[in-house]
Parts: structure tokens; C-alpha cells; sequence
């Protein structure tokens, strides 16, 4: 009798024959979906030239952000190509260096936040119980407690700084990552391949890091990125009320603290647009990212 | 107690699940998942289980591989009693007992290759070493009919049929003698099926494995199981060896099961006629009497005060059954 050749499912005399062709390694079907993004394409090239030139600044842009190099307030010129602030800084080199204070306190908050929520969901999904009551709990509170106001007095008993606007940022978004991370050990505490691994008699620690973790790490790493952006722009805020960053070190949301006053706002626009929208763009891109991160990362997907 | 010991025995196994409800999750009742239910299977043999979607079946698998602890009764494996063995004495059969389950996808770890999943618990429990263990892997996809390149694939590359396989391989890996199939074939295509079948046929002459093999119709079952239970509701209501359920089932339910199996010839169909109805009763806190009562076409009043006991068919059978009308009218 002939067996029919349906999809992959060949077998011969009860064996199964495999398709030669080559099969993909993960970060390979990962990187074919990403690319299927045209947007998140765009946005990692965008990413890639303001991190580059944030990086680069001190060694391809001749001015000092901290020290007055030209006359008040310029307006753009060839010698300053984004003019010069209020006390004659140059405007472009205040701009890159900012950048890389934003990026640094984004990665950076992010970077704390995660591994905090990352460690503190896995003891509290794979434990529960008591302990897993203690932490929600905890997470609960500072969810549910006002952060700009928690920012604020955390910056005026500490020394406002760029370590301590890390450390705030840092505490402040943890929850999101360790429920995140807690509801997804939930679930695959549950499945078979956890269960074969404990019928197997496996440690404790193999279950967790090497069943579990591996498989949250894909979305932690999505959140990740909005966490990234969601910092930038908390930075920005915080160094716009004058709790951030402090001068004269340059970061983005400090640069913007002169559109308080009405005549720059109206007057002297390259003081505040060219910060304006760095930050824009830069939170734009990492979204672009992270949702294509998403769909690459997803398993179920083709 | 008998002198002759059976690789697994179970007696009067009862897992009641508490129900919560209301303020301060106050208990308001017992889910009976399994209510007094005993069983043993032999070295090398199959123990079919059958019944219907949430009459226990697969609660009685979790409950022989230590995946729940059971409300009340005992599991005893080669004379040691599981409900109660301290950590070590479970440690030492723990590698002996193992399970396939229904879905093939979600047994096997998404981010690891076939060769990391079967060989990490081999390594772990010593039975191979690091330079050995390729063979060994190699000789584990050979049992199941896998190719050797199959093991630096991850499992979305496979089909379903196939992930069974290395599921099967993967619980072959560590050497167990009872393996508890909770309905691994249900999610396959028939002609997958009945390869999967054959493998687990051939395993066990080959290594002399024994099955709890659980599925929801006769037809799968019966083909690999030397005994077959039916469960209703909890309750296995009748048990004999395959061949003679087959020509000789007793219980109403266990009739209504046998003429829902196909049988590809045609001159060799009947039926029994029995058409059941469709009133179940609850399996929350149910009421004494035969719980299959609401159901049954020949149900009678005295129907309504016999316990779930079973009892053989006649003296010395090891054909028993919980339908006292059998007993009274001689079916």
C-alpha cells in the first residue's frame, strides 16, 4: 500500500525520514522576522547613527558642552550648527552629550529594573506562597503609589545626580517586569515540559534556569525596550523640574528647562526643538524596536 | 497478603479536590476526581484505562507518577508505598516512573534541541557521560523511529507525530519500568496514531516496559492493553482482561463504550442498543448509590442503594464489575 506523502510526515517502515534541508538556528528565524518590520528596520538604522554620534561626540565635534565657546544665544550658524544657549555654550555639542546622559540613564534604569523584577518574578512565581504574598504585595504598594512624587522626595533626600536618577528610575519600574515575569513562570510551571523535567527527579535550579528562565526571556527583553523609553523620557521630565540631572552637565531634559520662559519658546526656537525632538525620536525608535522584537520573539509565529 | 507482588498496585485511591467559594475562600464542597479506586498492572503489561472526559483518568496518572499527593488510599511500586516513602526512598524509584502526555508540543522544551532535552536528565542522573552521551541519544531516537539528525533540531521543526516520538524518547531516557500514557495519541491524525501505537507496542516487548495507558475510547486502548479498566465518574466500574471486555462487557456503560469503538468489518458490527441517556450527575459531592443511575436504560429502584464496590463476575473471575443488576439477572 502506498502511504501518502502529506506535509513532512514520511515514514518508512515505521521510521521517520526528515526533509534534508537545512534548518534555521533560532537567532536566524528570529532576525528573518524582525526584518519583515520595515519601520523597526528604519528605526535600528536611526538608533544606531544617534548612538554613534552620542558616542563619538568628544572625539568628531571640537566644543566643550560645559564651557562658554561664543557669544549669548545664537541663532545656528556654520561655526555653531545648532547656534549657542543663553550663557554661550554650544548648542549641538550640549545635544550629543545629553544624549548619551539620556541613553546611559535609559539603559541603565532599565537595565537595574530588570534584573530586580526578573529575580524578584521568578522567586515569587516559583515559590508562592508566602513568599510570593510578600513580594506582590510590595509590588502592589509601589505601583499603586504616585511615582513623580516618590521621584521627587527620593531626589531631595539623596543628592539629585545621574547615579541617584538611575537608582530612582530603577526602583520605580521593577513591578511591571516582576509581574510580568512572576505570571509567566505561573504558566510555565504548569507545563508538561516543566513537569517531564520534575518527573525526571531534575533540581530545583535546572527547573528554574533552565526550563523557565530561558522562556521568559523574550518577553522580558520587549518590556525591556519600553522600559528604555519610558526612562528617557522620565529623565527628561525629572531634569525638566530641575531634580535630574543637574547643570552644567547637559542632558536632554535640561536643555529643554528653558522653554519655561515664553520669549525662548517663541523667539529662539533651536534652544528647545532640536532637544524636543531627540527625545522624540529616540523613544519612537525604541518602540518601533520593541514591538518588532515582539513578533519576532514570538514562538507561535512563522 | 499474597505472596506475589505486582510492579504497581493501587487501593482505595480517592483524590477529592476542595471547591472554593464565597468570602475568605470558604470550602463549599468536594470535587470525588477519583473515589476508592484500586487496580494493580504487572510487570510488562498494560493497564488500559477509559472513560469520558473528566471521569479521573488522568488524575489517577498524575497521582502514580507523584505530580499530586492523593486525599486518601494507597499507591504502592514494587512493595514501596509512594504516599508515604521519605524523600530518598522516592529519589531512588523517582527515575522509574515516567509519563507521555497528550500534547507533544508542550512536553518538550521550546528552547533547547532534542539533544539538550534527552540527554541533560541522562547526564544528571549519571547514566551516561558527557562523551557517551551522543550515542546514547543516537540509540534513544533509533527506539523511536527518529532519524540521528533529528536531535540538533529544536521541537517546532517537528510535526506532531513526531514530537510524540521524541516525547516517548525523552521518557524512555531514563530507563523507568512503568510509563503512564495520559491519551497520547488523542491529538494525532488516525494513520499517525496508529504508528505511535505500534512504537509503544514494540517498545514494550523490547524493553519489557509496563503502561498505564489512558485514552477516551476503546478502540486505541484496546489495541495495546492487556487489561482494560473503565472509569465513570470516579469510579472504575468494570475491569477484565481486553479480549474478554470486548466479548463480554457487563456494565451498560462499558455496552454504549463498545459500540462507539469502530470495527472495520461490516459483517462484524453489532450493537447492543443501548442508547444512554444524557443526565449526568455531578461529580461534586455525589450522591450514594450507582452514579451511573441517571444515565442507565435499565436502571431500577434498588439500583439507587448499591455501592460503587466492585465484584468478580463469578467466583474467580478476575472480570469484576460495580452493576449489581449483572450479578441479579445474570447478563
Amino acid at each position: 500500500m502506498n502511504r501518502k506523502h502529506y506535509l513532512n510526515e514520511r515514514t518508512k517502515k515505521g521510521r521517520v525520514v526528515l526533509s534534508p534541508q537545512e534548518s534555521e538556528t533560532y537567532l536566524q528565524t528570529i532576525w528573518r522576522r524582525f526584518k519583515r518590520h520595515k519601520l523597526a528596520i528604519i528605526s535600528s538604522i536611526l538608533l544606531a547613527v544617534l548612538v554613534l554620534a552620542a558616542l563619538l561626540a568628544p572625539l568628531v565635534y571640537p566644543y566643550d558642552p560645559v564651557i562658554t565657546v561664543g557669544e549669548f544665544s545664537q541663532p545656528p550658524s556654520w561655526q555653531h550648527w545648532l547656534g549657542t544657549d543663553q550663557i554661550g555654550r554650544d548648542q549641538l555639542s550640549r545635544l550629543l552629550h545629553g544624549m548619551r546622559i539620556s541613553l546611559l540613564v535609559g539603559i541603565m534604569a532599565a537595565g537595574v529594573s530588570t534584573v530586580v523584577g526578573v529575580v524578584l518574578g521568578l522567586i515569587s512565581g516559583f515559590f508562592g506562597g508566602v513568599v510570593d504574598m510578600v513580594i506582590m504585595r510590595i509590588t502592589d504598594a509601589i505601583m499603586s503609589f504616585p511615582y513623580v512624587l516618590l521621584v521627587l522626595v527620593a531626589a531631595s533626600i539623596f543628592e539629585p545626580g545621574l547615579w541617584t536618577i538611575i537608582f530612582i528610575l530603577g526602583l520605580v519600574d521593577w513591578p511591571g517586569v516582576a509581574r510580568l515575569v512572576r505570571g509567566n513562570v505561573l504558566s510555565l510551571r504548569e507545563s508538561n515540559f516543566v513537569k517531564s523535567s520534575q518527573l525526571s527527579g531534575m533540581p530545583k535550579r535546572y527547573l528554574l534556569f533552565s526550563d523557565i528562565l530561558p522562556n521568559t526571556i523574550a518577553p522580558v527583553l520587549v518590556y525591556a525596550t519600553s522600559v528604555v523609553a519610558l526612562s528617557i523620557l522620565d529623565e527628561a521630565a525629572l531634569s525638566f523640574l530641575g531634580m535630574g540631572i543637574q547643570l552644567p552637565t547637559a542632558s536632554l531634559g535640561n536643555m529643554l528647562n528653558g522653554a519655561e520662559n515664553l520669549s525662548i519658546l517663541t523667539g529662539k526656537p533651536w534652544l528647545w526643538v532640536p532637544p524636543g525632538l531627540v527625545i522624540i525620536l529616540l523613544v519612537v525608535a525604541i518602540n518601533f524596536i520593541g514591538d518588532a522584537l515582539r513578533d519576532a520573539l514570538d514562538p507561535t509565529s512563522t | 497478603m499474597s505472596q506475589h507482588n505486582p510492579l504497581l498496585q493501587v487501593e482505595h485511591l480517592s483524590v477529592h479536590y476542595p471547591i472554593k467559594g464565597g468570602f475568605f475562600s470558604k470550602v463549599t464542597g468536594h470535587l470525588h476526581a477519583v473515589d476508592d479506586v484500586s487496580f494493580s498492572i504487572e510487570a510488562g503489561t498494560t493497564l488500559g484505562l477509559v472513560g469520558e472526559s473528566g471521569c479521573g483518568k488522568s488524575t489517577i496518572g498524575r497521582q502514580i507518577v507523584r505530580l499530586e499527593k492523593p486525599t486518601s488510599g494507597s499507591i504502592r511500586y514494587q512493595g514501596l508505598e509512594l504516599t508515604s516513602a521519605s524523600k530518598e526512598e522516592l529519589t531512588r524509584v523517582r527515575t522509574d516512573l515516567q509519563m507521555v502526555f497528550q500534547d507533544s508540543y508542550s512536553s518538550l522544551n521550546p528552547q533547547k534541541h532534542i539533544f539538550q532535552i534527552l540527554a541533560d536528565p541522562m547526564l544528571y542522573h549519571g547514566i551516561t557521560t558527557r562523551p557517551q552521551a551522543e550515542a546514547e541519544v543516537d540509540r534513544l531516537l533509533d527506539m523511536v523511529g527518529m532519524p540521528k539528525s533529528a536531535k540538533n533540531r529544536y521541537p517546532h521543526e517537528f510535526s506532531g507525530g513526531q514530537r510524540q516520538r521524541i516525547a516517548i524518547a525523552k521518557a524512555l531516557c531514563l530507563r523507568p519500568k512503568l510509563i503512564v500514557c495520559d491519551e497520547p495519541v488523542s491529538a494525532l491524525d488516525v494513520s499517525i496514531q496508529a504508528q505511535i501505537l505500534n512504537l509503544f507496542r514494540t517498545l514494550q516487548q523490547e524493553l519489557g516496559l509496563a503502561y498505564l495507558f489512558i485514552g477516551h475510547g476503546l478502540g486505541a486502548v484496546n489495541y495495546v492493553s492487556h487489561r482494560i479498566a473503565v472509569m465513570y465518574l470516579g469510579q472504575i466500574i468494570e475491569i477484565a482482561d481486553a479480549k474478554e471486555l470486548f466479548r463480554n462487557p457487563v456494565h451498560p456503560y462499558t455496552r454504549a463504550l463498545c459500540d462507539a469503538a469502530p470495527i472495520p468489518d461490516p459483517a462484524a458490527r453489532g450493537t447492543t442498543g443501548i442508547t444512554l441517556r444524557n443526565e449526568a450527575i455531578s461529580p461534586v459531592d455525589p450522591p450514594a448509590g450507582c452514579r451511573f443511575l441517571p444515565r442507565c436504560p435499565f436502571a431500577t429502584d434498588a439500583c439507587r442503594h448499591y455501592t460503587g464496590a466492585l465484584f468478580p463476575l463469578h467466583a474467580g473471575s478476575n472480570h469484576l464489575t460495580t452493576c449489581r443488576r449483572a450479578e441479579k439477572e445474570g447478563i
